[in-house]
């Protein structure tokens, strides 16, 4: 009885993950709180406090959302600044290494917030999906997240390996 | 007997101190006489960056060593040249532009340093590299540009500020990377973002006070543009009313490029400053059709008030980002046995231009490196021929694009010897294969529209050094090197020519022959202008900065990932290998004879 009602809430889950991949949300709604109301720029915690508890980014399963991502990142000249992950006036996003963080919190900060070298605060000029589809593109270009979330190839001139190679040496993709 | 009144005071007041800067400007006129100085970048007003100290000659260059270096601290691209004036020499530092003065009576010691603070966000907002090209000198002050758009003057001999000025706003994607020239009191300055949809000015700043004396924009109206009765376009393509707004489509001048972040130069006798503007915006030329006036265009003016005398539009409608900024070289030159007042500029778009300095005529055009985009210049109409075949559409690769964007040339500047007639030029070869996409404009971020990737021309070698003759229209002789030669070059008295590589080595060739006489390797790519000097001593000195970075250099300063081929706008792709050659750095470097 019990075994059978956890085999059908682990048959709902992986339905609901499933499904997640290809569910489009057209709703502008902020699909998580928003904004997280603790920045954090540095894995270190003074005299052992507790680290915050993370702040997960609601599209990572969601390969629609990178792909929509990946389609912003040039609307809104991240691409000019970044190119195509290799980095220009901004810093390489296709790399292990990261400035200020490569939690989806940190890159949503680095996003909506700006950062002082001359990153840009895009806060206030996209919606707060939007910033997410954006975080979830900018993972990908790392490799990220889970490989079959990546978007495909593209449609321009090919002048990088397609994020479905990207790899990165910091962070395991989510399983 | 009555005592003086105080009316008669102030005269006699007044009086001993128009002799005071009389005899301040004599010493500083002796001053600027002297060939053992170097107080501009371009070293003359001509822009030779000859020098004839003769002491390190071909012969004895061999022996050269190292004098003294210092460590600048900042390890970005270090592009700028030292200043000399007395025993001084006066060094500015890529972004956070710090300047420093040396005593030369005690090498390698700071006499003081001034920091300008320049704001943190113009790092994002600088194309290539935050970069700086110099400082000039005159009347005692230091004058220089922060990359946050702001002219600083400093006194020579304190190191306090006297005035700064702002000039342009990072949050409309401006900043200043060029070194300002120095005319009479007018320091002459320009804007940078020619890739982040600014629009393109020369500005007159009173040395003594920083006051804004005069602004030329280099496309709208004419008004904008200081084009007035006295303005007389050699070629009927640039003759006509506000050709800056009616060659673009609606409102596009507003945001559409032209800024001037290179040389100029001055001709006393006719008394015309010379420079040129900068790309048109976007890069995607689809998106503005039209000649796109007045950017890629050479302009003469009046230093007093910014009047336009003529124009000259080198690359009209600019399909591949080839600025029309690099330097104008004012020679005297026998042509066809006549005796010619001209400006040799050996162009972005890779031809070596020879033109009338006094009306703007072309007298020829040459090329100078592989081009594959343009035909030549047809000399009665003066326009750039274009190649159908290399044109870039939008969602089209278009493959072979000689040269590449940054030219056959970019900013780094040739140098000539009177002695033996020839201009040495630093230059690269590089091709690219292009797409267009298209550009949405938001201020202050990057307004290009255009997917490119960079990779080495015919022959395989990226940089040369060109020794050209510009009377005959042919190159002397060829050096090659493995990356492109991002340095300036330096002519002497003794005919040795100074330049240097990506790849860590400061050189000297024979002026004549190019053979290679002397080389030492730097603690990074040197990327700098090299100058000469005589010290305190009466010894010759020779100081060049190292650091790689620049556009060129950005894979290693700005630690680019050149997996993908589109860093830094495409260049990344053609230097793959860089950091496998060299680590960043920043540091002076002076040599002398034992
Ligand atoms: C005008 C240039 C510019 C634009 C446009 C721009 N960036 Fe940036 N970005 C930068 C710079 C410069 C930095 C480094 C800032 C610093 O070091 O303080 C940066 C940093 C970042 C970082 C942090 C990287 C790290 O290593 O921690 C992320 C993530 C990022 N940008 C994403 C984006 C996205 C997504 C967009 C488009 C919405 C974008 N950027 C648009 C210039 C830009």
């Amino acid at each position: 009885m019990r075994a059978a009602a956890v085999l059908g809430l682990l048959g709902a889950l992986l339905v609901l993950t499933g499904c997640q991949r290809e569910q489009r949300r057209f709703s502008e709604v902020a699909p998580a709180s928003g904004r997280p109301d603790r920045l954090r720029a540095s894995g270190f915690n003074p005299g052992d406090r507790q680290a915050p508890a993370e702040f997960r980014n609601p599209y990572e399963r969601n390969a629609w959302a990178a792909a929509e991502g990946k389609r912003l990142y040039a609307a809104f000249n991240c691409i000019g600044c970044h190119a195509n992950g290799g980095g220009g006036i901004g810093p390489p996003l296709m790399d292990p290494a990261w400035i200020y963080g490569g939690e989806p919190v940190e890159i949503y900060a680095s996003i909506v917030e700006g950062r002082p070298n001359g990153m840009p605060a895009f806060g206030g000029r996209i919606t707060d999906s939007q910033a997410w589809q954006l975080v979830t593109y900018v993972q990908s270009m790392s490799g990220l997240l889970r490989k079959d979330v990546r978007p495909s190839r593209s449609d321009h001139m090919s002048v990088r390996p397609s994020e479905q190679s990207g790899t990165s040496e910091r962070r395991k993709p989510p399983q | 007997m009555t005592a003086p009144r105080p009316a008669t005071l102030a005269v006699l007041g007044s009086l001993l101190a128009l002799l005071a800067a009389a005899a301040s400007r004599r010493t500083l006129d002796a001053a600027l006489a002297d060939d053992g100085q170097w107080v501009r970048p371009a070293k003359d007003l001509a822009a030779t960056r000859y020098s004839s100290l003769d002491q390190v000659t071909a012969a004895n260059v061999k022996t050269l060593r190292l004098a003294w270096s210092f460590d600048l601290g900042v390890e970005r691209g270090e592009e700028a040249a030292p200043l000399v004036v007395g025993d001084t020499m006066y060094v500015v530092t890529p972004f956070p532009n710090v300047l420093y003065a040396f005593d030369l009576t005690r090498p390698g010691t700071v006499r003081w340093k001034y920091e300008p603070t320049p704001a943190t966000e113009a790092q994002g907002v600088a194309c290539c590299d935050v970069v700086t090209r110099g400082a000039a000198y005159a009347d005692g002050l230091v004058v220089f540009n922060t990359l946050d758009a702001h002219t600083v003057a400093v006194d020579a001999r304190s190191g306090r500020e006297q005035w700064k000025t702002r000039l342009g706003e990072i949050a409309r994607g401006e900043t200043m990377t060029m070194a300002p020239l120095i005319v009479g009191d007018k320091v002459l300055v320009g804007n940078s973002g020619g890739e982040m949809g600014v629009r393109g000015w020369l500005t007159a700043l009173d040395l003594h006070s920083g006051r804004l004396a005069w602004r030329a924009y280099s496309t709208g109206p004419d008004r904008d543009v200081l084009i007035g009765p006295g303005f007389k376009p050699f070629y009927t393509f640039d003759q006509g009313r506000d050709l800056g707004v009616t060659s673009w489509p609606p409102e596009a001048w507003k945001i559409g490029g032209g800024t001037v972040w290179g040389w100029l130069s001055y001709d006393p006798e006719l008394d015309l400053v010379y420079y040129g503007t900068a790309n048109p915006g976007p890069w995607n030329a689809e998106q503005r059709p039209g000649d796109n006036k007045w950017t890629a265009t050479i302009f003469a003016r009046r230093p007093a008030t910014g009047e336009a005398v003529w124009a000259y539009q080198v690359s009209p409608h600019d399909l591949y980002d080839y600025d029309g900024v690099n330097e104008l070289v004012l020679l005297d030159l026998d042509l066809a046995g006549r005796r010619r007042k001209v400006a040799v500029r050996p162009d972005r778009n890779g031809y070596v231009y020879v033109l009338d300095r006094a009306t703007g005529e072309v007298l020829s055009a040459t090329p100078f490196g592989h081009v594959t985009t343009t035909k030549g210049v047809d000399l009665t109409s003066g326009r750039l021929t274009y190649v159908d075949a290399k044109k870039p559409e939008l969602g089209k690769v278009v493959r072979g694009v000689c040269p590449a964007a940054p030219g056959a040339k970019d900013w780094q500047p040739s140098s000539w010897s009177p002695r033996t007639g020839l201009l040495y030029i630093p230059h690269q070869n590089l091709c690219m294969d292009v797409e267009g996409v298209e550009a949405s404009y938001i201020a202050g971020t990057p307004y290009v529209g255009s997917a490119t990737r960079m990779y080495a021309g015919p022959g395989g070698h990226r940089g040369l050094l060109t020794a050209w003759d510009p009377v005959n229209a042919r190159a002397a002789w060829r050096i090659t090197e493995r990356f492109p030669v991002w340095s300036g070059t330096l002519a002497t008295g003794g005919d040795v020519v100074f330049y240097g590589t990506m790849d860590r080595a400061f050189k000297a060739v024979h002026a004549r022959t190019g053979e290679p006489l002397w080389r030492f390797e730097t603690v990074s790519g040197i990327i700098g202008q090299p100058i000469t000097y005589r010290g305190p001593d009466g010894r010759q000195y020779v100081a060049v900065l190292s650091g790689v970075g620049g556009w060129a250099g950005a894979i290693v300063s700005a630690g680019l990932d050149a997996r993908d081929a589109s860093a830094a706008l495409g260049f990344a792709h053609a230097m793959r290998d860089l950091p496998g050659a060299t680590p960043k750095g920043g540091r002076l470097y002076v040599f002398a004879l034992p």
